[in-house]
């Protein structure tokens, strides 16, 4: 993709993002805020679970663990020094006194996930279809029981919570920004190239020299680090959480936004992510005043998952390539002949 | 001697459940090479019906009976809903429609009967023990592995002497091939997905005798347990699933006996690291299956 019709993508896909921001701001409204503070966390997992199964084309589970991942290693460091005690009782002595800046921990939970995801992913990565998918499976379950017991770092099952309040949503929609622009420029990069010849077709990249395992390793990782920015991101936003949350709930929604917009380009991921959240929180009012009417004799759970997999169903069966299947946003506008490009 | 036997015991009775779960994963991958995320819920069908069923006068081994053609129903659903629709197009789009499938049985469960688990009615025999040449163990282990030697015995037989099982091995060999020849391939894959479902009914009844009862979660430690015995074991290969599953339970037992307490939490850790390991090792799995055909 020519220069110009990369910058024109992301300039159309900032700004939405620009927009809502600036509305909030304008509007001043607390649960607006809420709102857009969740959808800018949203793009950022989205659109980092974009850039593996976008340009590997596998389907990767794992991608809410690294989520875990980032969330803890940031909270074990920002949580300050005096509610370590009641927050983190196990916590190893080493760590007790450290409490660092909110942005620091986050950045410093992306390096953690990176490096976890580095040594974990690389024997994995020679794996393709379905056993791929089936070991990042294996993975996610790893991590979350790793989150579940490791009592000194995660509390255990029980929810962490003392997390300094950081994320605002200039940072969130920053964040968002830049995922974007990283998520284009990888994927039109060498790496991002090949790697997409190779999920079009395996066998011949790898003949023509293409070195598989490594470019998938190279987009699994930044995916990783990706998510684990967003994991940071949401953790400082809700402040408190338990392992319970980034399981397969957390997993189904992320993956559903990113099939319904299309998986295959970052113009897909950020229209779904758009879509569904705003579909997501219209759904949830909607169960929270069932709820109150208490028309039903038990609460109403579940509702807006229901929705959700229906939504997916039909869209898979419909258009199986999401809403953006091939083109980015940018080069959507002028279809020349093929001749021409 | 009797610690080993007992050892023995554990690992033929998880194994034998163990390889029952993959084989019923595996038949529909062998023919479709698509994995159905949804498999776990057939075994939470099997326990909500015998649940609705729980009040009724029927003998057990009706309840039983009618919750094992629940789970071969919705297996066939489960075909017709995320796999028929999607499944020339691409893996990955099968994938995700199980999985939102999986979600939707999940969340309708927790939507119309409860969040917290329910209890399954249960013959007696379930919860007895018996000693064994020294061995105390439950007669629900014994059952297993009954079940198990009787039902592996006849899938063999369905495999290898029907007309049925011819087609369904053409099928998973070479499906486009298969279909030239006039094996009838809708037909094929809705008898892959009933005998799926009929495994895990039957598995269902001897896993909800653990626990005695049935939470909306309830399928994700048998479709782990499938999943990562079918990639030990070489994912296009039924034998390959049953090996995989008793080596699945045999690594989680010796975990169970050698690992110190604290340790002992960690241990679903430590078995999928042992897999991978596997897998660094024999990346097609142990037992490679036919030459990869093309699906449709």
């Amino acid at each position: 993709m020519p220069w110009r019709r990369l910058a024109l993508s992301f300039l159309l896909l900032a700004l939405p993002v620009l927009a809502l921001a600036g509305a909030v701001q304008f509007a001043q409204s607390l649960l607006l805020e809420r709102i857009a503070i969740t959808l800018c966390i949203n793009l950022v997992l989205v659109v980092g679970l974009q850039v593996f199964m976008g340009n590997a084309g596998i389907l990767s589970f794992a991608h809410i663990g690294f989520m875990g991942v980032g969330a803890y290693a940031a909270a074990v460091l920002s949580i300050p020094a005096q509610m370590k005690g009641m927050a983190l009782p196990d916590l190893y002595p080493l760590l007790e006194g450290v409490a660092v800046a909110p942005m620091v921990a986050i950045l410093a939970g992306v390096a953690v996930a990176a490096l976890v995801a580095a040594l974990v992913s690389y024997p994995l990565m020679r794996l393709s279809d379905a056993a791929a998918v089936i070991t990042s499976f294996a993975l996610l379950v790893v991590l979350h029981t790793l989150m579940l017991h490791w009592s000194a770092v995660t509390n255990g099952p029980r929810t962490l919570f003392g997390l300094p309040k950081a994320t605002t949503l200039g940072l969130a929609a920053g964040a968002a920004l830049a995922v974007i622009a990283v998520a284009l420029l990888f994927k039109e990069s060498r790496t991002g190239l090949l790697l997409r010849a190779s999920r079009d077709d395996e066998i011949a990249a790898g003949a023509i020299g293409v070195r598989i395992p490594a470019l998938r390793w190279r987009a699994f990782v930044l995916s990783a680090a990706i998510a684990a920015l967003g994991g940071g991101l949401w953790g400082h936003f809700i402040t408190s959480f338990s392992p319970k949350a980034f399981y397969l709930k957390e997993t189904f929604v992320v993956l559903g936004m990113l099939v319904i917009g299309g998986a295959s380009t970052v113009s897909g991921a950020v229209l779904g992510t758009f879509l569904v959240t705003l579909a997501f929180e219209g759904l949830r009012a909607v169960e929270g005043a069932l709820n109150r009417a208490q028309l039903f004799a038990g609460q109403v759970v579940g509702l807006t998952e229901v929705a959700l997999a229906c939504a997916m169903i039909l869209f898979l069966i419909l258009r199986p390539g999401g809403l953006l299947p091939t083109a980015e946003i940018g080069a959507l506008r002028r279809t020349r002949p093929e001749s021409d490009r | 001697m009797t610690a080993f036997l007992q050892f023995v015991v554990d690992v033929l009775a998880l194994g034998g459940a163990y390889a029952l779960m993959a084989l019923g994963l595996v038949i529909v991958y062998g023919i479709l090479r698509l994995v159905n995320f949804a498999y776990g819920e057939l075994i939470m069908v099997t326990g909500y019906t015998l649940f609705l069923l729980g009040g009724s006068p029927l003998p057990w081994i009706l309840m039983a009976a009618v919750a094992v053609l629940m789970a071969v129903l919705t297996g066939i659903v489960t075909d017709h809903v995320a796999f028929r629709p999607v499944r020339t197009k691409s893996v990955t789009a099968v994938l995700i429609t199980s999985f939102a499938f999986s979600t939707l049985l999940q969340n309708a469960a927790l939507l119309l009967i409860s969040p917290r688990p329910r209890s399954v009615p249960l013959p007696d025999i379930f919860s007895e023990t018996v000693r064994l040449g020294g061995v105390v163990t439950p007669v629900r282990n014994l059952i297993t592995i009954a079940t198990a030697v009787v039902l592996l015995a006849l899938f063999a037989l369905l495999m290898k002497r029907s007309v049925l099982g011819l087609a369904m091995r053409a099928a998973a060999a070479n499906f486009t091939m298969a279909r030239m020849l006039g094996v009838p391939a809708n037909l094929v894959i809705t008898s892959a997905f009933a005998i799926s479902g009929l495994l895990a009914g039957i598995v269902a009844l001897l896993w909800l005798g653990r626990s005695a009862s049935v939470a909306p979660g309830i399928g994700l430690e048998p479709l782990l347990v499938a999943f990562i015995a079918t990639v030990i074991g070489g994912m296009r290969s039924l034998e390959g699933a049953v090996i995989g599953g008793f080596l699945l339970a045999f690594i989680d037992t010796s975990l169970n006996h050698l690992l110190p307490q604290d340790l002992l939490k960690f241990r679903d850790a430590f078995t999928f690291t042992a897999v991978i390991l596997i897998l660094l090792w024999r990346p097609e799995g142990l037992i490679r299956g036919p030459a990869a055909g093309r699906r449709t």
